[in-house]
């Protein structure tokens, strides 16, 4: 290790590749860990990326999380222009999911039957319709067989059999990007062993220290999983030094995600 | 211009049980507490509450007011999740309609325009149509012949709103920076109610902030109501920010059956000015 990172840092990254290649849209990453990411992919690789301070103003240039000083204003950016993007699709959002399967289907409404539920979440905000209509990421903090499970409670976020299902129109916008937990990077693809061509969840790379046992054995369901699995990509000297020193100088990041 | 000023217990004898009732302002922020307290003093009960919901939502579930939520979100915001609300849910004392967020602003969208209803994307594939069986969809009469959902228009028969500055008149301006969805849940309702920061004189509403703050009109309201702080604990920036510590005081009342007897016999039993001398007596304490 060149660098000495955590794996806040790691995850972060992870979120921050997530959006890399996104241009000129507006991004939005939930949570500390993944607005980390999507700040610091904005001042590295994918500048073009538009991001507001999480109330209403699109903010141009990159600040301290939790800071308004220094903030360069460049646009209006309430929800009901947010709505209207997301159904135009120029979005790509980072949620989070208390559950998700193996086809990329996200629940945050409840636990248990949703008609009396054993434990009512959030409910489904925006997960429905952003799914069907840009692309989705997601980070979940807690990679267990609890979060990664074989079928979810209440399809909040639209997976792949679900997208499949309603047919080439309707899912044409309909993509699950990415997932991130704290102990891998997940992709969506259509491998041979997998039902009738679908997409479904495979490792893209296991976290620096992460064994591939300890996620097969975390994990609800079956993962596609390639011959040769690669570690997440620790941060460069110059990553870090941002994440450090400009975008989470009170480091809120390792606070949400020790390690 | 008709005089359209009222008191909170004005608005409550214009309500009836069992009627659906609008509530602006998003999750904790900018909700018409005033009003929401106003209900809970009331013997209102049966209601139907639609809302991007925060402890508006949660406080009618706990003092026994609701009878179904329409939401897309029911939180606190630096609280994500609502304590009463979730117990109402758990213990099925309330039905639920849920819908994303985008749906919500279609369905009132829709009322607004006397539509009876807006296509969109936004539910395909999710539970929310197998949990509602009676929301449909619909295919384009067009070439590309796309299967939608077809959002029923949500009407209501009330719409309460707190802004920052309004006149006598109904006219209202809202200084923060989103005005959420306000102007729609007016626009879907027969009864309009706003509440405000401050009453000023029609000449001064631009005092304060430019043409683009007008959001609400005089022809979508049927009352005025001056209700300082009438917001708090939710955030009504720029004039305050969201009330944390007393927040985090209901968000843990809410959770014990003991301190909730005593936060709702302290803060939700007395009308506005004596809510607003507690609070300042408070403020001064601190």
């Amino acid at each position: 290790m060149s660098v000495d990172y955590s794996l806040a840092d790691v995850c972060a990254l992870a979120c921050a590749e997530a959006f890399r290649g996104d241009g000129e849209i507006l991004v939005s990453p939930i949570g500390t860990i993944p607005t980390i990411g999507a700040r610091l992919a904005k001042a590295t690789f994918s500048p073009d990326l538009m991001l507001t301070d999480g109330v209403a103003s699109l903010v141009a240039n990159v600040v301290a999380l939790g800071e308004t000083k220094g903030q360069i204003i460049e646009g209006h950016m309430p929800y009901r222009a947010i709505f209207d993007l997301v159904w135009s699709g120029r979005r790509h959002v980072i949620m989070g999911a208390t559950q998700i399967d193996r086809f990329g289907n996200q629940n945050i409404a409840n636990i248990g039957d949703w008609a009396k539920p054993k434990a009512q979440l959030l409910g489904v905000r925006g997960a429905p319709g952003n799914t069907i209509n840009h692309p989705t990421s997601y980070f979940v903090p807690n990679h267990s067989t609890k979060s990664f499970v074989a079928k979810v409670d209440f399809v909040s976020g639209v997976g792949y059999d679900r997208a499949a299902a309603l047919g080439p129109v309707a899912s044409r916008f309909h993509e699950i990007r990415r997932v991130v937990s704290n102990k891998a990077v997940f992709d969506f693809v259509s491998a041979e062993k997998s039902e009738g061509g679908l997409r479904t969840m495979q490792l893209r790379s296991l976290h620096p220290g992460v064994t591939l046992e300890d996620v097969v054995a975390n994990t609800g369901f079956s993962l596609v999983i390639p011959a040769d699995v690669p570690t997440t990509r620790g941060p460069t000297e110059e990553e870090l030094h941002l994440i450090r020193t400009v975008i989470d100088p009170k480091g809120l990041g390792k606070k949400e995600l020790p390690g | 211009m008709s005089d359209k000023r009222i008191r909170e217990e004005d608005v409550v004898a214009l309500l009836k049980s069992g009627m659906t009732i609008g509530i602006g302002g998003w999750g904790s922020r900018r909700k018409p507490m005033s009003l929401v307290r106003a209900i809970v003093r009331s013997s209102l009960r049966d209601l139907t509450i639609v809302s991007y919901g925060g402890p508006d939502v949660g406080i009618l579930c706990a003092t026994g007011k609701v009878k179904k939520v329409v939401y897309g979100f029911v939180s606190l915001d630096s609280i994500p999740l609502e304590p009463n609300f979730r117990a109402a849910r758990q213990q099925g004392t309330i039905e639920a309609l849920e819908l994303d967020e985008g749906m919500l602003q279609w369905g009132l969208y829709a009322a607004s325009l006397r539509l009876p209803f807006l296509p969109t994307r936004a539910g395909l594939g999710s539970d929310l149509l197998r949990v509602a069986p009676h929301l449909k969809t619909v295919k384009s009469p067009y070439e590309d012949g796309e299967e939608l959902v077809a959002v029923p228009a949500i009407h209501l028969d009330a719409a309460l709103i707190h802004v920052h500055r309004a006149d006598a008149a109904g006219n209202g301006q809202i200084l923060g920076p989103d005005p959420f969805f306000d102007d729609l849940f007016c626009m879907a309702a027969k009864l309009r109610f706003m509440s405000c920061e401050r009453l000023v004189e029609t000449s001064q509403l631009l005092d304060d902030g430019p043409l683009q703050t007008l959001k609400i009109s005089r022809m979508m309201t049927d009352g005025v109501v001056l209700a300082p702080r009438g917001a708090h604990f939710t955030s009504c920036d720029p004039d305050y920010g969201r009330d944390e510590a007393f927040q985090r005081e209901y968000a843990t009342a809410a959770v014990d059956p003991e301190k909730w007897r005593a936060f709702h016999d302290r803060w939700l039993t007395i009308d506005h000015a004596a809510y607003q001398r507690q609070l300042a007596e408070g403020d001064a304490a601190r």
